[in-house]
């Protein structure tokens, strides 16, 4: 037997953890009263910087109830999400450019872009149906890698399906002029394109709120994630509503998508990964499973990501503060996992689903 | 004709062949019971008639009409429901939803839906007190009132109960006995199975002994508590 050099409670590796969150948080500190005690952004660049943040985590939010439904009735994560809303906004790129070269967007521009939402959600839906019934459902009764590893697989597919039919070129969505310049509201400045994309995910996201609380195939999707052979004993046709739910939390990100479009403009094949990603993280943070969750921690990590960069780095003479905002999301996406598995209102797992 | 007739049913969970053969009736009006000690398949059974565990051989005859292969929803919709063992309430939706839920195939009108929950909140007056809270909120008792409830949302032409008594302190299995011998009276057809024989038999019509996965004797409930190898295995 090796002899133990230290007790058991300052192992070495727990000593390493300790140190590296030690760091961080000497950072973090350091670096934001540097940043304020140097005064580098004035307050309205700050609430800027915020309201900002409060957009991209609007889009991040949307994207994020699509995993957190699907991880609700099967516990598992579909990988492919960031595809299925990268497909949607895709293909309703064909529609805003047609749109714009025939004069329709700016002519007509809420009906216009109400047919883009539409058509993003059709597609984004259709693909996550059919990725569904090919792709996951004969896996179902599979050790949970299993479908993990698809819907990795499935990813891959879709990225390069999408990058061979449609060439790997950036397209570029046409700017709308009624979404163009600021409002003022109480004397602060505030672009009107992060106020329409903020208060059109909060309105989904109260009728999905209200969709999932208070309709019958609602009620349904809750029962069927918290015991399906009980749901089944009801009457419930259970793969439909595993259908369903896969349905909303598509068309929640294909409307994602469109209010993406509008905030970034710009899409690829490959335009899916890290939003994706991101949201699994915000979803995660929320505590997987639970469907405020998802929404509290999509706008908060839009928001700290916008304003943590700023505040921590630009203090430190760091050169570009910003490039490190997927570092610092990231980073908080292990430190939860540490420190608070469940996410900010996730519950313990009951056994039924451990 | 009976209402439900089982027919040399055989299920498999995996290699292990759980029911071998099960065969009984049971007619419009009665309480038919199941009896059998821990494992002899009367949870199987029932799981087989609801189409959750399918029956690879046999066949079973919802008044005249075969649902082997049903789907478990569908055999919901032609008025077989449960009140599973372990009551499998949902527990993070409030009793009121969890009675909706039991309602989930009827297409009539609201209102007629409303008069059922009426009728399940006057069985139940505890229920209507709890309807708000939470199902995982509840006592034993009332979870198994709420199960029960539940499956009689649905306006069942018979209604399974698995188990019961389970778990329930003397005085609540009288309680919900005798609302199981009302609800028969008032006219409800039921298939009861149970581990606690002596109760089961002295309401029951008819009743059946499963023993690993076979039925070994048949009879009335006097019959059948007067029978020696039942007074031996089962009443103690």
């Amino acid at each position: 037997m090796r002899k133990r050099l230290l007790p058991s409670q300052f192992d070495i590796t727990s000593v390493v953890v300790w140190g590296i969150g030690i760091l961080i948080l000497a950072v973090v500190v350091g670096g934001s009263i540097a940043t304020l005690r140097q005064g580098i952004y004035a307050p309205s660049v700050w609430l800027d910087f915020f309201i900002f943040g409060l957009a991209q985590g609007s889009v991040y939010a949307l994207i994020a109830l699509g995993y957190t439904l699907v991880y609700g009735v099967l516990f598992m994560i579909n990988f492919a999400h960031g595809e299925v809303f990268m497909s949607g906004m895709y293909i309703a790129f064909y529609f805003a450019r047609a749109f714009d070269e025939s004069g329709f967007l700016n002519r007509n521009p809420i009906v216009a872009l109400l047919i883009i939402t539409l058509v993003s959600m059709t597609v984004s839906t259709s693909i996550a149906v059919v990725l569904e019934r090919v792709a996951y459902r004969p896996l179902r009764r599979a050790p949970r890698l299993v479908p993990l590893i698809t819907a990795i697989g499935a990813s891959f597919f879709l990225q390069n399906a999408f990058r061979g039919l449609f060439g790997p070129r950036t397209k570029v969505y046409p700017d709308v002029d009624i979404l163009k310049g600021s409002w003022t509201v109480f004397g602060i400045e505030i672009l009107k394109i992060q106020v329409i994309v903020i208060i059109a995910a909060l309105i989904m996201m109260i009728g999905l709120y209200l969709f999932v609380q208070y309709t019958k195939v609602g009620r349904a999707m809750r029962a069927v994630a918290e015991d399906k052979d009980a749901a089944a004993l009801m009457g419930i046709d259970v793969d439909r509503v595993i259908v369903i739910t896969f349905a909303v939390g598509a068309a929640l990100a294909g409307a994602a998508g469109i209010l993406y479009a509008l905030l970034f403009k710009q899409v690829t094949h490959t335009v899916g990964f890290i939003p994706g990603i991101k949201a699994f993280t915000a979803a995660v943070l929320g505590g997987i499973g639970n469907i405020p969750g998802a929404m509290l921690g999509g706008l908060f990590l839009g928001i700290f990501e916008s304003l943590g960069p700023n505040l921590f780095f630009s203090g430190l003479n760091i050169p570009a503060p910003n490039q490190l905002k997927d570092a610092i999301a990231f980073t908080m996406l292990v430190l939860v996992l540490i420190f608070r598995p469940t996410g900010i209102l996730g519950e313990a797992l009951a056994e039924k689903k451990a | 004709m009976a209402l439900l007739e089982v027919r040399d049913i055989h299920t498999y969970y995996g290699n292990i062949h759980a029911l071998r053969g099960i065969s009984f009736t049971v007619e419009q009006g009665e309480i038919v019971t199941l009896i059998g000690s821990n494992g002899a398949g009367k949870s199987t059974t029932l799981n087989t008639i609801c189409g959750i565990t399918p029956a690879r051989h046999g066949q079973i005859i919802l008044d005249g009409r075969d649902i082997t292969r049903t789907p478990p929803h569908e055999i919901v919709k032609l008025g077989v429901t449960q009140a599973p063992e372990g009551r499998r309430i949902f527990s993070r939706l409030t009793v009121y939803e969890n009675l909706l839920m039991g309602a989930f195939t009827r297409t009539d009108p609201r209102t007629e839906i409303e008069q059922t929950l009426e009728m399940v909140y006057e069985i139940f007056p505890r229920l209507k007190e709890r309807a708000r809270q939470m199902g995982g909120t509840l006592s034993g008792g009332e979870q198994q009132m709420l199960a029960i409830g539940r499956a009689l949302m649905a306006k069942p032409r018979i209604l399974l109960l698995d188990e019961p008594s389970m778990g329930l302190a003397p005085i609540l299995v009288q309680e919900i006995f005798s609302i199981i011998e009302r609800l028969n009276e008032s006219g409800t057809t039921i298939l009861l199975v149970e581990q606690n024989a002596q109760i089961a038999l002295s309401i029951c019509s008819r009743g059946y002994v499963i023993q690993t996965g076979e039925i070994v004797l048949a009879g009335t409930g006097k019959e059948l508590l007067e029978n020696e190898m039942v007074r031996e295995a089962y009443l103690g």
